[in-house]
């Protein structure tokens, strides 16, 4: 393993960093860098900021709810709180994360200079990152003239009439929709780039059928990027010009609908959860198949089952509508249109469990959050499954079950791969190994922590807890199974807590990584860790799937198979 | 036909992985005393909607149980026996896929999507689609923040946040249809012994049915976040006998009873603020905003379910309903002690 004898032809040695910058310098570098790698990495660090803020609210979300009728938490501000939670997770830390990681990794496994786009790039992180400023201003700003509120209150959905100013004065639902509006710039403009420099920046040798499968996924992601961030940018005009210039699209009281907010909403929201999860996949499919010493099995139908997704998936949105009154025949519709989305996704697990069939698997830190996601995702799923039956749904929709289901989908797939990946290519980023035995610590804690946390929430929902309420009756029976449930939580922070730490020391103390320490096969690992600012000296030329297989095996290459 | 987690039928859902939900099946002792029944359980149905979820819901837990048992027990096998072991550092044999291979796991999972979708749609039609019982109840249920009315058009009575319905037997079917909107924002109506959830929307009326098969007290809540105290707004439905029934509609449509001892409370409630939002039916008080205190006496919660209604509880939510819900929309008064009390007694009389 970790061989860095392995020249792939054109590199170059790592130029020396020029000594004596100072702080300053060094910051104002980072702030008009039009670089891939360094955006990504801004990216992943405001991600990560952004994730410990978020995992603080729900921390104080969870000491909240951990007995009846607790007193901890204000209602308004647990209202805020779980507002803020779920905006945040999902706009300043899922959405960021993976386009930071597309951000580093698309151009240098494709074997690219930078991005297409580079100065779009920085302007696009910038909007994300103003986006992101703008939402948590609120908390000061979100007062406004008449002295009401402060962050936004209204459920990361924002259901419709409860954002007119009727019912929510002051300022904070415009910080909100404002925030979402920038921020979605941001993320579409990252989105235009990546799509180009798929299209358009592949080296040399790389056709569309040898491109690896992360970037194939970013590419899709990236698509179905620009058909979702489309109507949430436009719902959020539409809800301004209700607030502001007296329109009444979503006005109840002056003959608006309700319902069509809910359409606009999940017409993104839904496709977006495909947004956020691809990117996981993306990671699992590299991650995998170098832990298991095996190619990645049936890579087409990955390719295949990816599109499959993105496009089914914009069919899916109103299975967060059943209980809306929708007639018979849509709901019969959109719970077969919700089955139907299994199929693709069953497809992967099969193609990563056969991946690992046959192979030498390693379970270094990485491919032990991969092997996690696995299993998570295999549950996440077949939940998924049972909320797609429309009926059952009538039952368990905005109950806790479905908060346990997607916490599932967002921490025990998402997460865990982004931790996975953070484990993986914090050595390229870095030029230093992660701790392994903290990534372990970290590892068995968070695993341990998620299912005390989430495996017991399902139960009250069963139970008939709904969500967003900011506490409960002493007689209804949840009291043990959210103490529970909290308790987990607290585990997940502290191994997250581990994690940080972790990040941050082995920046000054990891083990120096090399080229390639996983012994891997993708193009980032042929050039110097971390990477010069240009990438590759000169074109790289690639003949398969897996170029630096090619390499390491001249007796058996990738290339002599048909691909 | 309930399925119940008590005694022998206990086993099997158990071996689905489906223990932990049995320990929260009624208890027997819960299921006499309706006071002491917090039981909202998805698996513990008592009206034809909530069965046909239920079953609907088992044959899909034992579906997916199985999937996940072969999918799962696939995965560990795998980590088991092809973990690497020494340090030989030969590559395994590389194999890029298989075709056939692939075509089996897109056709199965086909074929159990087409089985779950049939058995899904035979229920939703079911339930979304019956044939209307000439014998139905028609209710009203109009969501505001943070409570419920219940208007009861044929029979001329308005209450709210306990609703009453007569129980159903296969013999006397006596159904009740829903009729749900929203004065302000959105809520939902979530009885889970009763039907899955419907939601209550502003300008827009959606339909429910139930037909509850035992008399007692069924718990639920708003499942919509709707503002500020959106959990405290509870919902209590009292399934009475059709004697219990009778007795209550005679009683509900009676007009607020006047009793001379108590004039000077009622004056202070039509003098002050108070008929501006709630109506007494046969005063001058017929405002819409907050419940219809008519018959106030009859009903056994204050505040949507969160307290008792007994006098300790109705001062204390004059005086200033924060205390109680913050962030009700009832204003504090700002009424005497003095006041509070003959408003109190007043209001006491509201049998």
């Amino acid at each position: 393993m970790a061989d860095q004898s392995i020249p792939y032809p054109g590199t170059l040695a790592p130029v020396e960093t020029e000594g004596g910058a100072t702080l300053l310098e060094k910051l104002h570098s980072w702030v008009i860098t039009v670089d891939h790698k360094r955006l990504g990495i801004l990216y992943v660090v405001y991600s990560i900021f952004f994730l410990l803020v978020a995992g603080a609210e729900a921390i104080c979300i969870r000491i909240q709810l951990a007995r009846p009728n607790n007193h901890f938490l204000d209602p308004a501000v647990f209202n805020r709180f779980f507002t803020m939670h779920g905006t945040t997770m999902v706009f300043l830390v899922g959405m960021p994360i993976l386009f930071g990681f597309a951000n580093y990794l698309v151009p240098l496994m494709i074997g690219a200079r930078d991005m297409a786009f580079p100065r779009l790039n920085a302007f696009s992180f910038w909007l994300t990152a103003f986006g992101g400023l703008l939402l948590y201003f609120s908390f000061i700003g979100g007062f406004g003239l008449y002295g009401m509120g402060s962050a936004p209150d209204v459920g990361w959905f924002a259901y419709a009439p409860l954002t007119a100013r009727a019912f929510s004065p002051g300022h904070s639902t415009d910080y909100w929709a404002l925030a979402l509006i920038v921020s979605g710039f941001g993320t579409l403009g990252t989105a235009i780039n990546i799509i180009a420099t798929i299209v358009s920046m592949r080296c040399k040798g790389m056709t569309l059928r040898r491109m690896p499968l992360l970037p194939w996924l970013m590419f899709v992601v990236s698509g179905l990027t620009l058909i979702t961030i489309t109507p949430l940018t436009a719902a959020q005009i539409m809800l301004l010009i209700d607030r502001y210039l007296g329109g009444h699209f979503f006005d109840t009281q002056a003959g608006g609908s309700a319902v069509v907010w809910m359409h606009f909403f999940w017409i993104f929201g839904h496709p977006e959860v495909y947004v956020l999860v691809m990117p996981a996949f993306a990671i699992a499919n590299e991650i995998i198949p170098v832990f298991s010493r095996k190619a990645i099995f049936g890579y087409s139908a990955m390719v295949a089952a990816s599109a499959c997704i993105a496009f089914v998936s914009i069919s899916v949105w109103a299975h967060h509508m059943f209980t809306v009154g929708m007639t018979s025949s849509s709901n019969a519709f959109f719970t077969l249109s919700t089955m139907l989305v299994g199929i693709p996704t069953g497809i992967k697990i099969f193609n990563w469990i056969a991946t690992m069939w046959g192979g030498k698997l390693c379970f270094a830190t990485p491919m032990l959050f991969c092997t996690g996601f696995i299993f998570q995702f295999l549950i996440a799923g077949l939940t998924g499954i049972m909320l797609a039956v429309s009926p059952l749904n009538w039952q368990l929709h905005n109950s806790y079950f479905v908060i346990a289901h997607f916490h599932y989908v967002l921490v025990g797939a998402i997460v865990m791969c982004i931790f996975a990946a953070i484990y993986y290519w914090y050595p390229k980023a870095t030029g230093r190994m992660m701790s392994e035995a903290l990534g372990k610590w970290h590892f068995w804690l968070f695993v341990i922590g998620f299912h005390v946390c989430f495996d017991t929430m399902h139960v009250p929902g069963v139970l008939g807890m709904p969500r967003s309420i900011y506490t409960y009756e002493a007689d209804r029976g949840w009291g043990t199974l959210n103490l529970v449930t909290s308790l987990g939580g607290f585990i997940q922070a502290i191994a997250v807590l581990i994690f940080a730490y972790n990040l941050i020391v082995s920046y000054f103390r990891g083990k120096p990584a090399g080229n390639d320490p996983w012994d891997a096969w993708t193009l980032e690992w042929s050039i110097p860790s971390p990477p010069p600012e240009y990438n590759f000296a000169t074109e790289p030329e690639v003949r398969s799937r897996r170029p630096l297989w090619d390499l390491k095996h001249p007796e058996d290459p990738d290339w002599r198979y048909d691909q | 036909m309930i399925p119940s987690f008590k005694g022998k039928t206990a086993r099997w859902p158990r071996a689905l992985g489906l223990g932990i939900l049995a320990q929260f099946g009624p208890a027997p002792v819960f299921a006499k005393d309706a006071s002491l029944s917090g039981h909202m359980n998805i698996f513990s149905p008592s009206s034809t909607p909530a069965i046909q979820i239920s079953h609907l819901a088992i044959l899909v837990f034992a579906i997916c149980g199985a999937i996940f048992l072969f999918v799962a027990g696939l995965l560990g096998y795998v980590i088991f026996r092809y973990r690497a072991r020494g340090q030989e550092s030969a590559e395994p044999p590389q194999v890029y896929g298989s075709n056939q291979i692939e075509l089996a796991w897109t056709v199965i999972p086909v074929l159990i999507v087409i089985v779950l979708f049939l058995a899904t749609a035979r229920v939703i039609f079911a339930v979304q689609d019956p044939v209307k019982p000439q014998s139905a109840l028609d209710v009203m249920v109009i969501g505001h923040q943070f409570w419920w009315e219940f208007r009861y058009p044929k029979l001329g009575i308005v209450t709210a946040n306990e609703l009453h319905v007569p129980v159903s037997s296969s013999s006397h079917p006596s159904p009740t249809y829903l009729k749900l909107t929203s004065a302000d924002v959105d809520h939902s109506f979530w009885v889970p012994e009763l039907a899955g959830k419907t939601d209550l929307i502003p300008n827009r009326v959606n339909e429910m049915w139930i037909d509850p098969l035992n008399p007692r007290l069924y718990l639920g809540q708003c499942a919509q976040f709707c503002g500020v105290e959106h959990a405290k707004m509870l919902l209590r439905v009292y399934v009475d006998t059709p004697e219990q029934f009778a007795e209550w509609t005679r009683n509900q449509q009676q007009p607020g009873r006047r009793d001379s001892q108590v004039a000077l409370g009622r004056q202070i409630f039509e003098t002050e603020s108070c008929m501006n939002c709630h109506t007494i039916n046969g005063t001058a008080a017929t405002g819409r905003f907050g419940p219809d205190l008519t018959h106030l006496m009859s009903r056994a919660t204050i505040a949507s379910g969160i307290a008792a209604n007994n006098r300790a509880n109705l001062a204390n939510w004059i005086k200033n309903p924060d205390h109680l819900k913050k962030g009700s929309l009832m204003p504090a008064m700002q009424l005497s002690d003095d006041q509070i009390d003959a408003v109190v007694a007043y209001l006491s009389t509201l049998q």
